[in-house]
């Protein structure tokens, strides 16, 4: 091919991409994409795909001791539903040309992120409500977004992950609305869970709008569709009005209606522990990656032979066949 | 009520079927985000789940019974303090290690992935010659649970045996890790098959499960070049409440949030 021929193709197929994003046409695998969009969407999609599958660990660590069988059922199914999403992400990904094997690699060297909200500990059971009514919660607002994404795979895995994320969030709500009805010890166990989950809560949405590096392509893009501070603030108008409910509080004095904007002003995050925690000094970020390297190298031998038991068999069929 | 049979053999022979797929359900879900591979991750988490749901239709049909007893005031009914009546959570979480009735088997440590899939490759199999059974049981509600299980049971049994072969039929190294695996549950099988006091009142063929089981083992282990155990010893006990070491560290574990805040609900 001429250089002009491949010049002239892709600012065709860019006019295209370019077309059907303004109107609001999903981009396929197929579909010619701008180099930077398609690693934006690995990045974005395997990132996330690592946050349901890390994020199965804190609350793996209260399945059994979960205080009930019923609670137990709930909570594995919860865990095992999340590493569903996790299955549906990397093959969203994997449209994008990248191995699944090369995104756990890249988990396990620490090249990739996943969400800092899983390296903070589970400390007792109330935390199991705690994360489904902040944490799911949190993400699903990311998530109903997502499903308006202009990439299709990723928009069509979100939709999927969203029903189950909102049974998620009520099941941890009715965890804690059960506490806080319970004994003395019980409210103060839900309230402290709501205490400690609350400011990594609203850290999970990023850095504010004017510190955000990815934030400005990825909307002209339609990657995402509303800015971090946008979908914080949603967050906080929601959690105030549901945490009445509870009669627990959230741990926010700066917490307070502002009539003139229409939403409930709030405290300043300190960001100074959110940068810590991405950084990888979180309390957690060691053991947390430490469990899924340990569960890689222990199952190595595992796929090795279910691979070569595969082999074997090919090779079997095709013998009998010749 | 009239039981058959009777209910003083019924109810622990229920607790021995609902401790057994508890405890094997509990050792699952600890591999729960450490599996080898996603999608098998999610598969034993089902099993787990499985497992848990059979459990608790054991327990509930136990609790239903004791509590009919303990209205006729005749019988010793397991501990329920902070209940006012039996449920499954009070006999999942208030019971003492030498009131468990569970299989050995199922309480031993998961070991490898390979020592994990052969017990419950064992366990299922026995499950199915015995809901087999059970579902034609003269006890009606028995017989239900049972003929609702078999369908998981079956499920698990292609799951765990299709893993036994690839891993006794894999590489060198997997087929070491399941001759060890073998050796390692070797003496812990039998117990299926040597039947408790309260057992016997239940009329279970236990020697017909054994020869199906045992023909079972030996075409999978056939196709996954791997040979039977010799020189078994039988480790008993369970049924009887007679356990291993294992069994207090589960229940310490399980137990500990109805333990520590007695008369809470969750
Ligand atoms: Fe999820
Ligand atoms: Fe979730």
């Amino acid at each position: 091919m001429e250089v002009q021929d491949f010049v002239q193709k892709n600012s065709l197929g860019e006019k295209l991409f370019q077309q059907k994003i303004d109107t609001e046409t999903k981009i396929e695998p197929k579909d010619w994409m701008p180099d930077a969009y398609r690693k934006t969407n690995i990045r974005q999609i395997s990132q996330h795909a690592h946050s349901e599958v890390v994020g199965m660990l804190p609350e793996g660590n209260w399945i059994t001791r979960a205080p009930s069988l019923k609670r137990k059922a709930i909570l594995l199914a919860k865990v095992q539903d999340e590493a569903g999403h996790g299955l549906y992400l990397y093959s969203a990904a994997e449209t994008l040309g990248i191995s699944r094997d090369e995104m756990i690699e890249q988990l396990l060297t620490g090249k990739a992120k996943y969400s800092s909200i899983f390296n903070y500990p589970t400390l007792t059971w109330a935390d199991m409500g705690a994360i489904g009514w902040l944490v799911d919660g949190a993400a699903i607002l990311n998530q109903v977004m997502l499903c308006r994404t202009s990439y299709g795979p990723y928009a069509r895995a979100m939709v999927r992950i969203c029903k189950e994320e909102s049974f998620h969030q009520r099941q941890g709500f009715e965890i804690l609305l059960v506490l806080s009805k319970g004994t003395p010890e019980q409210k103060a166990m839900c309230q402290d869970a709501i205490n400690r989950w609350w400011w990594p809560s609203l850290m999970m949405f990023g850095p504010r709008d004017s510190e955000s590096t990815n934030s400005d392509q990825s909307m002209q893009w339609k990657i995402k569709r509303k800015t971090n501070d946008e979908l914080r603030q949603q967050f906080v108008d929601m959690c105030v009005e549901q945490v009445k409910v509870l009669g627990m509080t959230l741990p926010d004095k700066d917490l307070q209606w502002n009539e003139q904007r229409g939403h409930y002003d709030f405290g300043e995050i300190n960001w100074n522990e959110f940068r810590n925690v991405v950084k990888g000094n979180g309390p957690c970020n060691k053991q947390r990656l430490n469990a899924r390297k340990k569960a890689h190298e222990d199952g190595a031998w595992v796929r090795a032979a279910a691979m070569a038991h595969a082999k074997k068999k090919a090779e079997n069929v095709k013998q009998n066949a010749a | 009520m009239k039981q058959s049979p009777n209910s003083q053999c019924l109810i622990p022979y229920i607790l021995f079927l609902a401790d057994s797929t508890l405890i094997l359900s509990h050792r699952n879900s600890e591999w729960c985000g450490h599996g080898p591979i996603l999608e098998q991750d999610i598969a034993l988490t089902n099993i787990a789940l499985d497992l848990l749901g059979q459990s608790r239709n054991f327990y509930q049909y136990a609790a239903e019974l004791i509590n009919e007893q303990q209205n006729l005031q005749d019988v010793k009914v397991p501990p329920s303090e902070g209940f006012r009546e039996a449920s499954e959570d009070s006999l999942a979480y208030l019971r003492n290690e030498r009131d468990f009735k569970n299989l050995l088997l199922v309480e031993l440590p998961n070991g490898d992935w390979g020592q994990t899939i052969l017990k419950q490759f064992y366990f299922s199999t026995y499950q199915l010659y015995l809901f087999q059974q059970l579902q034609n049981h003269s006890n009606q509600q028995l017989a239900a649970i049972a003929a609702k299980a078999i369908k998981e049971v079956m499920y698990h049994i292609r799951w765990s045996s299709e893993w036994v072969i690839r891993l006794g039929d894999g590489t060198e190294e997997s087929n070491e890790r399941m001759t060890n695996a073998v050796e390692a549950l070797k003496d812990y099988t039998n117990e299926m098959f040597i039947a408790a006091d309260y057992e016997v009142e239940m009329a279970i063929d236990l020697k017909l499960i054994q020869q199906q089981w045992t023909e079972k083992v030996k075409t999978v282990f056939e196709e996954a070049t791997l040979s039977l155990p010799e020189k078994v010893f039988n480790q008993t006990g369970g049924k009887r409440g007679i356990h291993t070491e294992h069994l207090g560290y589960i229940l310490a574990e399980m137990q500990h949030l109805q333990r520590a805040y007695p008369n809470a609900e969750w």
